[in-house]
């Protein structure tokens, strides 16, 4: 049985379904990501699983506890960071840690051991005073990780927890939220729209799309899908190549996608010196470049949902911006 | 970075259990405290308004004005004095039960609806901190009221004031987390504010008697809560009063009871 079980979880709001009918499970000590685009549905996910939405059907049980039944108990299990920061930035550091604490039911004495600890541990000490509205973002950020750890959850939520940071403050988010995996075997589940991040610390990832599931597996295995290295190339005309390229034998898998040809093979850098040597001018087609990399979990995205991250975003906007519209006309 | 190998391990088995009731009420009136003893510039601009209005009317009307019925002696100042406070009354508390739409608006309350605490326990503890800043603030109007040459009757008159103004507190700090809780933005904010409080206040017989009004505007006068609340507040420090003080309690109670009951269930009820 998994610290996280959901089966058949889905949302609608009104017209809207937000999460589709999604069931996966997380074992204890797992660091577990939901990658996707904005609008997907992982904050929705994220709100049911923390007792903040009711779903509309489907159940989910966190550390056996039901979601729906057991409010209570769910919430003293687990800690949660929000997108958005939910500090009160008229109180300062310590006095926020303070608030939880008291919350969350811990006696004096476990409240003040614990609030040096955690201010430690995300190295807030000598800034613990000082009032939360003149922290920068990544000490925000940094109070709300050490905030939510601490009632000891067994499993941490991190939503979008390196959105707006800078590349070096996402650098030490993601080591603390590796040490918190690793060391003290803390339950991560975090949503991202950030390929790298769900790379980098998580086990296994659930790519989620318009509220569903479509992929569900370690990055690596992921990758595997797509049969090895990725070798893009620009040539003219692309339906010609296209067609060429498709009848290589040692080519796994072609797709073409705003006049880019993608080819999966493996040994990618010992492949393109054969492609080179085709004779292009006979075959009526010419290479315009070449490019090689390793596959990364944008194409894994790309490959189950016909988009790039950043393409599913822009749909998504532009569907926000018509609803608009549509309710304004009224 | 190094993380300290703490007690962090063997505690993840240990569970607690959320914060008790009293512990719940407790920080949330802490934290209202807190807040508002940090906003000084918020807390002279709200004693700026009466004290300006005393000012000006309290002196500019005094030896023009007489009340119908009054014992010799009850001057405009006198009269206008339980009506400023009550006045501050209605605008600190309405703005601190509507203060639950900022928590909203800035996330802060996703904090508190997701700790393993009783809803109905989280907003007493903040009505109670509200009373208690909303109660601060009139006393210090009645203080300020003194220094104009303003006289009570006696000082059980003043105990009496005290509890009038917890009632009215409660009763607009109720009504106005149940405002809260049922608007979803900031944006109308203002307007409510300007719609709801510049009716209840001047349809209150704060600036006159209610039995100067029209005939077809006193039955607002007559449902409008403020209007016992200011008549109570008069009665108990100059001992002149339309009603009966014990109407005025009474009803106070009843509405008071009721706004804070409506508060707290609106409140239990929100989806962040």
């Amino acid at each position: 049985m998994g610290i996280i079980e959901v089966k058949n979880l889905t949302k609608k709001f009104n017209d809207l379904t937000a999460v589709d009918n999604i069931s996966f499970e997380v074992g204890e000590g797992e660091a577990f990501g939901l990658l996707g685009p904005n609008g997907a549905g992982k904050t929705t996910t994220i709100k049911m699983l923390t007792t903040l939405l009711r779903p509309t059907s489907g159940e989910a049980k966190i550390c056996g506890y039901d979601i729906v039944a057991q409010k209570d108990e769910v919430r003293n299990s687990i800690g949660i960071v929000f997108q958005e920061p939910a500090l009160d930035n008229r109180l300062t550091g310590r006095e926020n840690l303070d608030f939880h604490a008291r919350l969350y039911g811990l006696d004096k004495k476990t409240r003040q051991e614990r609030i040096k600890e955690v201010l430690e541990m995300v190295e807030l000490e000598d800034k613990a005073d000082i009032i939360v509205r003149d922290y920068s973002g990544g000490m925000q950020r940094r109070l709300e990780i050490a905030r939510g750890l601490m009632h000891y959850p067994k499993v941490l939520f991190l939503d979008e927890p390196t959105l707006g940071l800078d590349a070096q403050t996402r650098r030490r988010i993601w080591d603390y939220i590796s040490e918190l995996n690793k060391r003290e075997k803390v339950t991560i589940i975090l949503t991202t729209h950030y390929m790298e991040e769900a790379d980098y610390l998580c086990e296994r990832v659930a790519i989620i799309d318009f509220g569903k599931i479509v992929a569900l597996d370690t990055p690596a295995n992921l990758k595997n899908i797509l049969g090895g290295d990725v070798i893009s190339i620009e040539a003219i005309p692309s339906d010609k190549a296209f067609q060429i390229f498709q009848q290589i034998s040692w080519v796994k898998k072609i797709t073409k996608h705003n006049g880019e040809i993608s080819l999966n093979c493996e040994q990618g850098e010992k492949k393109i010196p054969l492609l080179m040597k085709l004779d292009q001018k006979n075959l009526s087609f010419e290479i315009k470049s070449v490019n090689l990399r390793k596959p990364t979990l944008e194409d894994v995205f790309l490959h189950f949902t016909g988009k790039t991250i950043r393409e599913a975003e822009a749909n998504q906007d532009e569907k926000n911006k018509k609803r608009v519209r549509r309710r304004m006309r009224r | 970075m190094e993380l300290n190998n703490s007690q962090i391990s063997k505690n993840i088995s240990e569970s607690f259990n959320g914060g008790s009731i009293g512990q719940t009420i407790y920080v949330m009136w802490l934290r209202e405290m807190k807040r508002f003893l940090r906003a000084k510039s918020r807390l002279i601009s709200t004693l700026a308004m009466p004290f300006f209005f005393l000012l000006t009317m309290g002196f500019g009307l005094n030896s023009s004005f007489t009340l119908p019925g009054s014992p010799r002696g009850v001057n405009y100042l006198n009269f206008l004095v339980p009506s400023i406070i009550g006045m501050t009354m209605l605008f600190t508390s309405l703005f601190a039960g509507i203060s639950v739409l900022w928590d909203r608006e800035f996330g802060f309350l996703k904090e508190i609806m997701v700790a393993p605490v009783k809803r109905s326990a989280v907003i007493l503890g903040r009505i109670a901190g509200g009373i208690t800043t909303a109660l601060i603030q009139g006393i210090l109007t009645l203080i300020v009221s003194f220094f104009l040459g303003f006289k009570i009757l006696n000082p059980f008159g003043f105990i009496l004031a005290f509890v009038f103004m917890i009632l009215i507190g409660g009763s607009f700090i109720g009504f106005g987390v149940a405002i809260a809780s049922v608007m979803t933005d900031t944006q109308g904010f203002s307007s409510i504010m300007n719609l709801i409080t510049f009716p209840i206040f001047l349809l209150s017989g704060a600036f006159f008697p209610v039995s100067n009004f029209p005939s077809w505007l006193r039955p607002f006068a007559y449902i409008n809560p403020l209007t016992y609340g200011i008549d109570g507040l008069r009665g108990s420090l100059i001992g002149f009063a339309q009603f009966p003080l014990s109407l005025s309690l009474g009803i106070l109670l009843g509405v008071g009871f009721l706004m804070v009951a409506l508060g707290s269930y609106l409140f239990s009820k929100i989806e962040v």
